[in-house]
């Protein structure tokens, strides 16, 4: 098996609050602050939209790092959470530069009934191996670990500025919501991530191997009213809940509000992110995606 | 004013108000009212005018709870008689523009009924909510509510407290029903919940057509559980929150809570017990919009009301 030898990862970052009204992660970073944690870097990425108890202010801010928009110049007229990502990519990055944080872990909440998941780009199978150890220690947790394909340039996220990055997602959890057993397996998560990079940077070797993963391929927007653009149906009760379920063609996915059910007419796929909330503006009532099998390389620390 | 029979006389109902995104981020109200305005069919009934009205347009426009204030707590005397006009908080504005339409609150122009539909992110179920214990003609739909959908539950919350009680959009008319159905997340458009509330109504209709039509309603009882005391979460010197609902208390609204039991758990895993003097019946608990007015649930006591019998006039 391929091995890889990686310098130390000694600069972390957590970031909590990217979106204001995710609750799990404003309040872990609070408490990491407060606990004064000298091992990782804490950022509250979204000062004014916790406050709100919103998710942004002017627009997505976990949209806003794609390359093109960071080397845009920043006007007076420049929404809140832009002039927001070039500060975080200042702090954080740059992306793509020596300088930037070894790995930056951004912690989110979903109304969707995905469990705790890991988001990741593509090329970084460093979180692969996070995920395995995380795995093997929260073996009764429903844990998953999805892949965007979108190279890092286009990479719209906030955990895309450090060298290596991704993101916790655990629901289902409400907007503006705390709730114990989500904190509890958020904090879980990070914690065994934490210890993960101390046995790394002590020189502990992780062997590769395979795991299994969901790559994100299309989205799926509600049946809306042509003249209005109002949605006409909810998800279907049989799949409202069903995250990571396999969908099969003929599979009811709407229910409209005169009691038609509408049936999935595309191929087998995986849905996700069944019915957040913050997609309802983004035109999605779920995401599709393919399951893969991901090889990873065993790694351990370069010493020079 | 009796009969010989011993009912209460009651006016006919026939001016009955749906009132949906009174909190604009509640999606089934919103859904349902807008779904009854293009299309009101499922909402006719004989001898019923039924009207479905969005309480609070721009807080649904923007998919937020309220614009400048709550406005199911904007209908204080004070605000309802507040000059001001364009200068008063948008809610107060509502409140009186509402009060216009569907009012005067206290009067005898008022409407007959007013159903006001929200959501909450809380475990409730189906809850009717009733602010008076007196209110003979809620308690009577309500029992006939709590039959039509057995086995299925619907629970009626009591407020009627001096101190916690708040002046609603409903009780703009003289018979103000809340229909709080949960768990649902702001936002969201869940198609249970949204059918739950649908049934709800239906029958809350058809209660008052057969009321209308001059069915007597013998004398019944109707539990409720009587809302008690305001619970706030543990907060710091400088208000802010350090511990969560206990996983066990979470998602458990009208189960029993005991002296000793847990209630908090800290961000670092201390449980801080239910230090009351008997049992109580918690509910609302962990509900999103109330985070900012300092309450994590309310405690309430479990009481059977007894409702004469009532017929139209």
């Amino acid at each position: 098996m391929e091995h890889v030898f990686l310098p130390p990862l000694s600069r972390v970052a957590v970031c909590g609050g990217t979106h204001g009204n995710e609750m799990s992660g404003v309040y872990m970073v609070r408490e990491m602050q407060r606990q004064k944690l000298e091992a990782v870097t804490t950022v509250l990425s979204n000062p004014r939209a916790v406050d709100a108890c919103r998710r942004y202010i002017d627009t997505d801010l976990n949209r806003c790092f794609p390359d093109e928009l960071l080397n845009a110049p920043i006007t007076d007229s420049s929404p809140y959470e832009l002039r927001r990502a070039h500060e975080l990519n200042a702090q954080l990055g740059p992306k793509g530069s020596d300088a930037a944080m070894d790995l930056v872990v951004d912690l989110h909440n979903t109304t969707a009934n995905m469990g705790l998941c890991f988001i990741f780009y593509s090329k970084d199978w460093l979180t692969l191996h996070i995920y395995k150890y995380i795995q093997s220690k929260m073996a009764s947790v429903p844990l998953r670990v999805i892949q965007l394909d979108i190279p890092i340039s286009e990479a719209y996220s906030l955990e895309s500025v450090g060298k290596h990055g991704f993101a916790i997602e655990v629901g289902p959890q409400p907007t503006g919501v705390l709730r114990a057993d989500i904190y509890n397996m958020m904090k879980e998560a990070l914690d065994l991530t934490i210890e993960w990079l101390q046995k790394f940077n002590s020189g502990s070797t992780f062997e590769g191997g395979e795991v299994e993963a969901y790559v994100r391929l299309e989205s799926v927007d509600y049946p809306r009213d042509p003249k209005t653009g109002e949605i006409t149906a909810a998800i279907h009760p049989q799949l409202q809940d069903n995250d990571f379920k396999l969908l099969r063609r003929g599979d009811p996915i709407f229910q409209s509000f005169s009691g038609e059910t509408l049936k999935h007419k595309g191929e087998e796929l995986y849905p996700f992110f069944v019915n957040e909330c913050a997609y309802y503006e983004k035109k999605v009532a779920f995401l599709l995606a393919r399951k893969v099998t991901l090889t990873f390389p065993s790694i351990s620390l370069k010493r020079d | 004013m009796s009969s010989h029979s011993g009912a209460v006389c009651l006016d006919e109902a026939r001016r009955v108000a749906i009132f949906g995104g009174t909190h604009g981020n509640e999606m089934s109200g919103v859904t349902l009212v807008n779904l009854w305005t293009k299309n009101g069919a499922e909402i006719q009934r004989k001898r019923v005018e039924s009207k479905p009205f969005i309480t609070n347009p721009k807080a649904v426009e923007k998919c937020t709870r309220y614009v400048d204030t709550d406005l199911n707590r904007a209908f204080t005397a004070e605000n309802l008689s507040a000059t001001g006009g364009d200068d008063l908080p948008y809610e107060v504005q509502r409140a009186q523009e509402i009060n216009r339409i569907f009012g005067p609150k206290g009067s005898p122009e008022a409407y007959d009924v007013i159903f006001d539909l929200h959501n909450t992110t809380s475990n409730m179920g189906c809850t009717l909510i009733l602010e008076s214990s007196k209110d003979h003609f809620n308690l009577q739909m309500m029992n006939y509510i709590k039959k039509a959908i057995t086995p299925a539950s619907c629970l009626v919350l009591l407020n009627e407290h001096p101190l916690l009680k708040y002046s609603t959009s409903r009780s703009v008319a003289k018979h103000p029903i809340g229909l709080e159905v949960g768990p649902q997340p702001q936002g969201v458009l869940r198609s249970n919940i949204f059918e739950a509330m649908r049934v709800i109504l239906k029958l809350a209709l058809d209660f008052i057509e057969l009321f209308n039509e001059g069915m007597e309603f013998p004398p019944c009882t109707v539990e409720v559980f009587r809302v008690s005391e305001r619970v706030d979460y543990p907060r710091d010197a400088n208000g802010n929150i350090i511990a969560m609902v206990h996983p066990n208390l979470q998602d458990c609204d009208w189960e029993p809570l005991n002296p000793g039991d847990p209630m908090f758990q800290t961000f670092d895993g201390k449980t801080i017990h239910y230090q009351g003097s008997g049992t109580v019946y918690p509910t609302f608990i962990n509900e999103a919009a109330y985070y900012e007015k300092q309450q994590a649930f309310v405690t309430t006591r479990r009481e059977t009301l007894v409702a004469s019998a009532i017929r139209k006039a």
